[in-house]
């Protein structure tokens, strides 16, 4: 009981819990899939679930030469990160613009309304074989099929944000002698991009999956290159490698955009923030 | 006599409900105003009598259905660029700190020494160190002192005030009136306020404007506050000249108040 007390989860050692939680899951995985250490319960011999789901020892060796011995994923995660960026930047440029237009000339929104609506509700990831054919099998197909998911996002935001700028901050600019011009500098802007960050954990998460899955489909370069390429042999260990490195990827990149909001969006009111002197 | 700084004349607005056009709505019917250059007129009237609608129409934000505007003898055409506007809601950009908001007209305007200019007028309404804060980090009383160095960094000619101080404590509120009394005697701008606060209206202002209740709200009666400045709000309440202006207003607006009321009881 008093063993307990100690170790019992709270704030303070919530990080050593998180811990315990991930060390758990990969102790239980080898322990299910090592051939030889417990007897097969579920698959006819001992070699099997290992062939199914992969070993965490191994995933780590093939993570570790990915990284140190060899040092061959560089090349490929900069492929990734690069078509990321890419269709994350040109995907959000785009929204805004689009966004702004539409949101400021009423008759232009209703005309387009139902294909916007179409487009955003169309599976636009099928769009991916034929951008392949249109762009070739580098780096562009894959920025314009991230592109077409990252648009619809900002753009929505970015309408959104537009209509509901505040009427009073509005006509206060108007009355301080805002031309139309510096209205949308100063006031649609700011507005719109307050609705764009709300959605920028998302919208860099689209232009993730848009790369990598641009990449399954047919590459020659980038992480989802490496995992299409594993799957081919059943290679299970160098799949489950890559998604590893995926997943720890996309939180580094979801903590870089943290990071940049914190730093732009200090203007918002956070719940319960307390004055600091 | 050279021409008042605002002339309403025989202004009516009429609203049309957007999904419904046989949904109509007179806010005011009719209304004839004048404000003399360098006079305080308040509007004072029961709630939902079309006063911000008034003011509205005074800064052209709004068009009247009929009737015609003139500022300092020119008719109005759009945006009243001569007229400064403090909302009674929050009009501040959040996005701005306390400092940008209050250079925003100035740099609208493109003038070259707007930051020197704002933090001035910051200073004036005791705000200096807190330039760097964005609205949110700023009390109620400081986010309306910040509105009004913003709307009285561009010198206008007319003042527009729209209940600016309704949502401050009292407090605060006696301050705010007193320190835009001084700005306002230092400069004997305009001003236009609009107001539910009888005691407010009688203690700021040289004339006082009782509107019916609405809907189709007009004038009803004028009076002429002949107290002494520089005032003090709080201790000119205490005085008997505005004890018994306060009686014969009051005598006036009290039944619009109640026919008001009954109004939206009914409604």
């Amino acid at each position: 009981m008093k063993f307990w007390n100690l170790i019992k989860p709270r704030p303070g050692n919530l990080r050593l819990w998180q811990l315990a939680v991930l060390v758990l899951v990969f102790g239980l995985w080898h322990v299910l899939t090592k051939p030889g250490l417990i007897p097969p319960f579920v698959f006819e011999n001992e070699r099997q679930a290992a062939f199914f789901f992969g070993e965490p020892l191994v995933i780590f060796g093939r993570v570790g030469d990915w990284f140190f011995s060899n040092a061959d994923i560089y090349q490929h995660l900069w492929v990734t990160l690069v078509e990321t960026v890419l269709a994350f930047g040109i995907g959000t440029a785009l929204g805004l613009v689009f966004g702004l237009w539409l949101a400021l000339s009423p008759m232009a929104a209703a005309i387009l309304d139902p294909y916007i609506k179409a487009a955003n509700s169309m599976p636009r990831v099928i769009l991916a074989p034929i951008f392949a054919v249109w762009f070739g099998l580098g780096i562009a197909s894959k920025v314009a099929l991230g592109v077409t998911l990252v648009f619809f996002i900002v753009f929505f935001n970015v309408y959104q944000g537009v209509k509901e700028v505040s009427p009073v901050v509005l006509a206060n600019a108007r009355m301080l002698g805002a031309s139309p011009r510096q209205l949308l500098r100063h006031v649609y802007l700011p507005s719109a991009t307050s609705w764009v960050f709300s959605s920028l954990h998302t919208s860099v998460g689209l232009a993730f999956v848009g790369a990598v899955v641009g990449e399954y489909l047919g590459s020659s370069r980038g992480v989802g290159y490496l995992i299409l390429q594993a799957e081919g042999a059943f290679d299970i260990n160098t799949v489950m490698a890559g998604i590893l490195v995926l997943t720890a990827f996309a939180l580094a990149l979801d903590a870089a955009v943290g990071r940049i909001e914190q730093r732009l969006m200090k203007w918002q009111p956070k719940s319960g923030e307390t004055e600091k002197l | 006599m050279s021409a008042p700084a605002l002339s309403l004349q025989g202004v009516s607005c009429t609203f049309v409900d957007r999904h419904d056009p046989a949904q109509r709505y007179t806010a005011v019917r009719d209304v004839t105003l004048t404000v003399g250059a360098g006079e305080f007129v308040s509007v004072v009237g029961p709630t939902g009598c079309g006063k911000s609608t008034l003011l509205n129409v005074a800064a052209g934000l709004l068009e009247p259905s009929s009737g015609t505007v003139e500022v300092f003898g020119a008719p109005l055409a759009g945006i009243n660029a001569r007229a400064g506007y403090m909302f009674q809601a929050e009009s501040l950009m959040p996005w701005r700190t306390a400092l940008a908001n209050v250079m925003a007209g100035l740099e609208f305007r493109g003038l070259p020494d707007a930051r020197e200019r704002a933090s001035e007028w910051l200073k004036r309404v005791g705000l200096a160190a807190f330039g760097g804060r964005y609205p949110h980090q700023l009390s109620g009383g400081m986010r309306k002192r910040t509105s009004l160095a913003q709307t009285l960094a561009l010198d206008p000619d007319i003042i527009l005030m729209d209940e600016p101080f309704s949502a401050l404590d009292i407090q605060t509120r006696q301050l705010m009136e007193n320190e835009v009394l001084a700005l306002w005697a230092a400069k004997k701008k305009a001003v236009l306020f609009i107001t539910h606060d009888l005691d407010e209206a009688i203690a700021m202002s040289d004339r006082v404007v009782v509107l019916s209740a609405g809907p189709a709200s007009r004038p009803i009666g004028e009076f002429k506050v002949d107290l002494e400045r520089p005032r003090d709000v709080a201790e000119v309440r205490a005085t008997p000249r505005f004890v018994e202006l306060h009686q014969a207003i009051w005598g006036v607006l009290r039944d619009e108040v109640l026919k008001g009321y009954q109004q939206q009881l009914a409604a």
